[in-house]
């Protein structure tokens, strides 16, 4: 289908699938249950899923295809933001121009930072990426206020010129749309106590994610995607062979900064603003950890890396104590205390620990991240049932399969 | 002419914490080979030594006081600080005065564990795996560190001053023969530069002169024929692990009164420390210490009126612009040596 | 005329001197060793013909070209490629994929942004591939891993990669360095047998006295970074110099 193997047809369509039927997945809770502050199937929640899902699936290939670690990708997710912001000011409410923009700027800005970065590889590499994006962060926020809004921020505003849209009226304030159909526009369906939310710009946004994805699909089986886990596994031998890498690795860079560029474009058209702080260096550290989390170098990986960060960020943060309490009060009282002082710490506010220590579990015990993980388990299974078979298992569980 | 020397010596503190931070940094790199990301989150928890040790001191019980009043009327309520009890109220107050420089007996055992723990327990796993995996799971520990700080002090900065003794400004321009007041400087930005001048001294007479350090210089310049000699070189890479961890939690503790500590103050470091690694050149000790104070005095002297009048903003970039520049021209850096992490 | 020439090739690190006016000519179809003892200056040599190395002084002429100034990929482009001494594949790689990439160098040249057609779908790469495979005898191991073989395999692996660009100018460091007799002699047959049937030029450098003597059509003799002889095996065999560099009457 489409060009693709079998399992990656498959692959793809289970992607789809849970893309389109994500407001009934997400929301498998009664409105009204105990349990409905795990649902995550609300509009805003939705559409960062899959825009970081977008992030990260770029992000892999560059890191995932060539092993080369960039600490600074949030840097294009923000240019692309602010470019998309800008064209919500200058042409249109309309989100296409925005983020066909976003994806250009971020692009472009990636080739410049990619040319100079990629002259050095390894931990030079990374330094340099970081440098960029400090540098970006700190321009933002100071000399380019003008341009970035500063401290504050960029949104649209009543008078910006818009030139395309005819002039909004009084009092009317500007919300991002695609042709008439806002962004924010919803549709609830109620079935017995449940609802599920129906929204806009999550399905806009889920496209741009089917076809991203679609598309990584085929950079990772094609010739280039090849030369890119070549250049992972031994560029010596692939330069002896007579193939320059840093085209292909500079290739590899604009990509993942496009991809960058159009979750920075989606996200501008979903709530139309763009801060400095989404180029900060915890925000390319994020990405990072979606990617691994989820198993870098493989298809599926980064896409339920960011769905699992984004996911747990949500739920965990919005967990108080009060919560925690309601949960443990079958308890004893001292015991009760006890689990809600250990847990205390973890949630709320506490989520950067949680997730910190999730990268270090991560990275130290399950270094081919969920994916893996979730062959090991299969292949335990497998292996129950059919104990010779270890060879063919160990061969599907590498990377890119 | 006193606005060069002036920016000299403004560039002198922060370039100190640079350099002592960029040192532990190469030295763990030079030795374990193990790039860390951790690093900023000792200098930060170095820091936090010293706000814990002076929030100890300050511990008061209260005590109802009947020859005062309070407006109510009622017998007024002091609190105590329980050190009064024990040393009376004099020495009392020195010693809560000269919390921070007491800070650094009570930071080194700390760190030097802390070192300790994080090496045998963490980064020994990671000596063989990809530099990439190095990064990633210090990075995670960073996270883990400051969000700990920060669960236990909060988030905002805890102002920690420096003993009434060093309060006051050095009129370098009257000693210097120019006008009085032209330049003038902080006295505890004075001590934090020579404080770290005798770490930095220290840790390299501690390198050149003892058989320990000559080991572990062997041991940076060729880690596997120093092995193949017999010489336990592990044990010696944890201590060394002890002692970076413990330049770069002094480093922390000193700098408490110049900038109050919050917990992401490790990061904003380490971002910077590791820049100034790769630019003074990764595994050169020298280079570590001399790029640090020179982007030191280079951001200074980028934050002058008259050269953000020409070129907005360079202050905030001026680093990062120069790191690059050199890691495109000098990819070694300004003293490294050939085949470290080259690629 | 040789197809590769090298000319009063100087080279020197800081302060030593590995290469000294270094000539040497390298006749079409055959198999040139070059031997000397420990610290000759074989490796340099070999490292300035693949652009490794820069040459301070001299010229290294490949088919015509200068190689001086030349990236790694430029050379190989002209037809030179390289076995090493640890063989250097891409080990994360299948075997398959792995003799597929120069076949890709080959045809589609140093660089080319083919993004969206699946590997799948170029046939001729793949069946180029196979039948490579096929000639060194691993086309049962085509879907392996290649980090997962024998060492021996590998070294078969990396020759099968370097022949399946119909190089013109094969260099070999040591193929046969760290292998055991069965496998030296195989390497030998499967050396032999490529001279044999394709024609191709190779410069061997060789510990083994054994290999160099089965193989080698010419020899040349490097020691403290010069050239002392070359010429025939017949010849070299007891010629007084080479004695003198081995036995250490150079000191």
């Amino acid at each position: 289908m489409f060009g693709l193997r079998k399992s990656d047809s498959a692959l793809l369509l289970i992607v789809i699938a849970l893309t389109v039927l994500a407001p009934f997945i997400l929301n498998p809770f009664p409105e009204n249950s105990v349990m409905a502050q795990f649902n995550a199937g609300y509009p805003d929640l939705m559409q960062r899923l899959v825009i970081f899902g977008i992030f990260a699936i770029g992000f892999n290939i560059l890191f995932g295809l060539t092993g080369y670690l960039s600490f600074g990708h949030a840097a294009f997710l923000g240019v692309g933001s602010y470019a998309g912001v800008w064209m919500i000011k200058l042409l249109t409410l309309n989100v296409i121009p925005a983020i066909v923009v976003s994806v250009i700027v971020a692009g472009a800005f990636s080739l410049l930072v990619g040319w100079i970065s990629l002259r050095r590889s390894g931990i030079y590499f990374s330094i340099l990426t970081l440098a960029f994006a400090q540098m970006s962060y700190a321009l933002a926020y100071s000399v380019l206020t003008p341009i970035t809004g500063g401290e504050t921020g960029l949104q649209p505003k009543v008078g910006d010129p818009r030139i395309l849209d005819a002039a909004l009226e009084e009092g009317v304030t500007p919300r991002a749309n695609l042709f008439g159909m806002f962004m924010n526009d919803s549709y609830d369906m109620v079935v017995g106590g449940w609802i599920f939310t129906f929204n806009v710009g999550y399905y806009i946004a889920a496209i741009c994610m089917v076809l991203a994805f679609y598309l990584s699909i085929r950079i990772f089986r094609s010739p280039f995607g090849l030369m890119l886990r070549a250049v992972k596994s031994n560029q010596q031998r692939l330069n002896y062979t007579g193939i320059e890498s840093k085209p292909y690795t500079l290739a590899a860079f604009v990509i993942s900064g496009m991809y960058a560029g159009l979750a920075g474009g989606l996200l501008v058209a979903m709530d139309t603003q763009a801060g400095a702080e989404r180029m900060f260096w915890t925000a390319s550290g994020e990405v990072v950890l979606m990617t691994i989390l989820g198993g870098a170098g493989t298809l599926i990986g980064p896409v339920l890396g960011a769905g699992f960060i984004k996911y747990f960020e949500n739920i965990v943060s919005k967990i108080n104590a009060n919560i925690l309490e309601t949960w443990f009060s079958f308890m004893p009282d001292g015991l009760s205390d006890v689990f809600v002082g250990i847990i205390y710490p973890f949630i709320g506010k506490g989520w950067h620990l949680t997730l910190g220590i999730l990268f270090m579990l991560v990275v130290i015990f399950l270094p081919g991240g969920l994916v893996q993980g979730g062959q090991k388990i299969a292949g335990m299974f497998k292996n129950k049932k059919d104990g010779s078979d270890s060879a063919t298992s160990s061969a599907s569980a590498a990377p890119a399969e | 002419m006193e606005a060069i020397v002036l920016q000299i010596l403004n560039g002198l503190d922060k370039g100190s914490a640079y350099a002592l931070i960029a040192l532990g940094l190469t030295l763990i790199f030079g030795t374990l080979g193990v790039v860390n990301f951790a690093h900023g989150a000792l200098f930060m928890i170095g820091a936090f030594c010293a706000v814990t040790l002076s929030k100890i001191l300050t511990l008061s019980h209260v005590v109802i006081d009947a020859t005062k009043k309070d407006f109510l009327g009622n017998p007024l309520k002091v609190e105590v600080p329980y050190i009064y009890d024990f040393v009376g109220e004099n020495a009392g107050n020195v010693i809560i005065d000269w919390a921070v420089p007491l800070s650094i007996l009570f930071a080194i055992p700390i760190m030097v564990l802390i070192g300790f723990i994080m090496e045998r327990g963490l980064i020994k796993h990671f000596y063989k795996r990809p530099h990439a995996d190095q990064i990633l799971v210090t990075f995670g520990l960073a996270i883990v560190m400051q969000e700990v700080i920060k669960y236990f002090y909060g988030a905002n900065p805890i102002p920690t001053p420096a003993p009434e003794a060093f309060k006051g400004s050095l009129d370098f321009g009257a000693m210097l023969g120019f006008e009085a007041n032209s330049i003038i400087y902080p006295y505890w930005r004075l001590v934090y530069f020579s404080f770290a001048a005798v770490i930095i001294g220290g840790v390299f007479a501690f390198l050149q002169f003892t058989t320990f350090g000559m080991v572990v210089r062997a041991g940076m310049a060729d880690r596997e024929t120093v092995g193949l000699l017999g010489i336990n070189i592990d044990k010696r890479f944890t201590i060394m692990f002890g002692l970076a961890a413990a330049v770069a939690g002094l480093a922390g503790v000193m700098y408490t009164p110049i900038n109050s500590p919050n917990y992401h103050m490790g990061m904003d470091f380490l971002v910077l420390s590791f820049v100034v690694v790769v630019v003074g050149g990764m595994g050169s000790l020298s280079g570590a210490v001399l790029a640090g104070f020179l982007l030191g005095i280079l951001e200074s002297f980028a934050s002058m009126t008259a050269v953000l009048e020409t070129l907005p903003g360079i202050n905030q970039i001026i680093i990062y612009l120069v790191a690059i520049i050199v890691l495109l021209t000098r990819p070694r850096g300004l003293m490294g040596k050939a085949g470290v992490m080259e690629e | 005329m040789g197809i590769l020439e090298v000319q009063n090739v100087n080279k020197s690190f800081g302060g030593l001197k590995a290469l000294t006016n270094v000539n040497l000519n390298v006749e079409e179809g055959m198999i040139h060793a070059i031997i000397g003892p420990n610290g000759a200056g074989k490796s340099t040599l070999l490292n300035c013909f693949v652009g490794r190395l820069i040459p301070d002084t001299g010229a290294v002429t490949f088919d015509g070209q200068s190689l001086l100034g030349k990236k790694p990929h430029e050379i190989n482009q002209t037809g030179v490629s390289r076995v090493f001494q640890t063989p250097e594949i891409f080990s994360d790689l299948t075997v398959l994929e792995n003799v597929m990439i120069p076949c890709f160098a080959k045809r589609d040249g140093a660089y080319s942004l083919n993004a969206i057609n699946s590997v799948r779908n170029e046939k001729d790469i793949l069946e180029k591939a196979e039948q490579m495979l096929v000639d060194v005898n691993m086309a049962d191991k085509r879907d392996m891993v290649a980090s997962s073989m024998s060492r021996g395999d590998k070294r078969r692996l990396e020759m099968a990669m370097c022949l399946s660009q119909d190089p013109k100018l094969l260099l070999l460091d040591e193929p046969t360095a760290g292998m055991a007799r069965a496998d030296t002699n195989n390497t030998i047959e499967l050396l032999a047998e490529i001279q044999e049937k394709r024609h191709i030029t190779m410069v061997v450098i060789e510990h083994d006295m054994h290999v160099v003597f089965s193989l080698a059509q010419k020899i040349s003799v490097l020691a403290q970074g010069t050239v002392i002889v070359e010429d025939l095996p017949d010849k070299i065999k007891g010629h007084p110099k080479v004695q003198e560099a081995y036995l250490g009457g150079a000191h």
